[in-house]
């Protein structure tokens, strides 16, 4: 189990605990979080399940992939170079317990 | 904005019109009736990772098992309408309750199409439209050494290209010559076609099945109309799927293959609207004027739409159709509609399975295939709803930056014209 921290834009935090292996989309989903809408379930294919991780967190996080990396030039907020991320493609586990991503304005 | 609202289905389009009911202000009751017990669920998803080793019950449900009480939206699961009563604003369930509605609004998605043969089948031959059905299929699976699936779709590749990645042998029967004929270009098919093939699924075009082979009430195979058997101990059936308009032809709503509703997504009676799969709608520029879409896409749009016009905010449903299909590595994307295309060009690496199909008709682009390339993907969808005018010779230019045209304003009324050379690119 791993804690999951959802910065929201109005000041207020989300925090989930969720099983190994669970996406950060679907903690999200699971839990009722707003802002993350993960439209395709998880595929990386609609860019709707959008976050920006934070710093502290970046160098844990599993290698951003091709697909993904091109998914975010869809974002409907703006793509942060640095903590853009597709919530469906991080995994959560023990090294990552306590991440702390914001939620975007937007996902659609 | 404190009208009753009433949802029939709780699929993609029903669950995302409550979403967006609530999210834009909507105070008024809010009651979704869906005719399945289970929770609203991703069904692409059916077709894909939940007939695999890693599916869990966790990747389905589309919301938190809270949405409904934090709404306060009434979701009566397992409640089939069985009619509808437009004078009377109500419409009846199977258990004889009435639920009257000040707006109704019809997500009743689509059935699949089954083989016409008598019932009952043998088991092991399944539809898949359903998770209900998608278990079955899954539990089969854990036994299966011969896979036949009919019907080289969507539905059909992506379980075809699944079963083949379990390690089980599988033949698609189609009855076409070609896969996703109605989907794709001729060329994008023929890549998918040969795709399949490499990867040891076994395609057989222009074939139909004549009879289902059985012992002891379960499935042995499938005799095709050229005669041949193919051996199967599972078969499923991906033969498409029809709108279910019953309950609006039953109270005399008009009806075309699909609920018929105009840009605001208004049925012929104007309390009862309808989204998704089975509403048949006004798009001007359309061969026909209408068109009807069964993807995630559409059902999610035109609730949002829906939503919006609903709280007093009448927004035409105008966006670009776009889709997606997984089938093993494969991943295909689509941007807008490729139907009637008169000339396409090909950009990419089509040798490494990295390329995209520029879809024109008329000279106006109106499709963008992309396979593994989402990149052209994102870019298509940008060009298609900015209305970009895109010459098909400026595509053959190595350099050119389509992300940065995608970004300009629509043209101005007054232009040249431009005559289409022929750019067929070869795969």
């Amino acid at each position: 189990m791993a804690k999951i921290q959802f910065q929201h834009e109005d000041g207020s935090l989300s925090v989930v605990d969720v099983a190994d292996g669970t996406s950060v989309m679907r903690a999200a989903i699971q839990n009722g979080v707003p802002g993350i809408v993960g439209e395709c379930g998880g595929q990386a294919m609609c860019a709707t399940c959008h976050i920006y991780v934070h710093v502290d967190y970046l160098d844990r996080l599993p290698p951003i992939g091709v697909d993904e990396e091109e998914m975010l030039e869809c974002t409907a907020a703006p793509k942060d170079d640095q903590r853009s991320r597709l919530g469906c493609q991080i995994a959560i586990s023990e090294a990552l317990d306590g991440l702390t991503v914001d939620v975007p304005t937007r996902q659609v | 904005m404190t009208r009753h609202v009433v949802i029939v289905g709780a699929g993609h389009a029903g669950v995302q019109l409550v979403d967006g009911l609530r999210s834009n202000g909507h105070s008024g009751p809010i009651t979704l009736i869906g005719d399945e017990e289970e929770y609203p669920y991703h069904r692409p998803l059916l077709s894909k990772e939940f007939l695999g080793h890693q599916a869990s019950p966790e990747m389905l449900p589309l919301r938190s098992p809270t949405f409904f009480d934090d709404l306060a939206v009434e979701y009566r699961a397992g409640a089939r309408v069985v009619s509808l009563a437009p004078d009377r604003q109500l419409v009846t369930l199977h258990n004889g309750a009435e639920v009257p509605y000040d707006d109704l609004v019809l997500a009743t998605g689509s059935t699949p199409r089954e083989l016409a043969f008598e019932m009952p089948q043998p088991e092991g031959v399944h539809l898949l439209r359903t998770a209900a059905q998608a278990r079955l299929i899954r539990h089969d699976l854990e036994q299966a050494r011969e896979v036949v699936v009919v019907g080289a779709g969507f539905v059909g590749l992506e379980v075809a290209a699944l079963v083949r990645s379990r390690g089980i042998n599988v033949t698609v029967l189609e009855q076409g010559d070609q896969v996703l004929a109605r989907a794709l270009t001729d060329q994008m098919g023929k890549f998918l076609l040969d795709a399949h093939r490499q990867a040891g699924v076994s395609i057989h075009l222009a074939e139909s099945v004549a009879e289902l082979l059985s012992q002891d009430g379960r499935v042995t195979g499938v005799r095709s109309t050229s005669g041949l058997t193919y051996p199967a101990d599972l078969v499923v059936v991906g033969i498409g799927a029809s709108p279910d308009t019953r309950l609006a032809a039953q109270a005399g709503l008009s009806v075309d293959g699909g609920v018929m509703v105009d840009d605001l997504l208004r049925s012929s009676d104007r309390h009862i609207w309808a989204i998704g799969d089975c509403a048949s709608f006004a798009r001007p520029g359309v061969v026909g004027g209408r068109l009807r879409l069964e993807s995630v896409q559409n059902a999610t749009d035109q609730a949002a739409a829906l939503a919006k016009t609903l709280t007093g905010e009448p927004t035409r449903y105008s966006a670009v159709p776009w889709f997606w299909s997984v089938q093993g590595q494969l991943r295909l994307q689509i941007a807008g509609l490729s139907a009637g295309a008169d000339l396409t060009v090909v950009r990419g690496e089509p040798d490494s399975s990295r390329f995209s199909i520029y879809c024109f008709r008329s000279g106006q682009l109106v499709a963008v295939e992309s396979m593994n390339s989402p990149r052209d993907h994102v870019i298509a969808r940008g060009l298609l709803s900015g209305g970009v005018r895109l010459d098909p010779c400026d595509l053959a230019r190595i350099d050119l930056d389509l992300k940065s045209l995608s970004r300009l304003n629509p043209p101005d009324k007054a232009e040249s014209t431009t005559r289409p050379h022929e750019l067929s690119g070869d795969l």
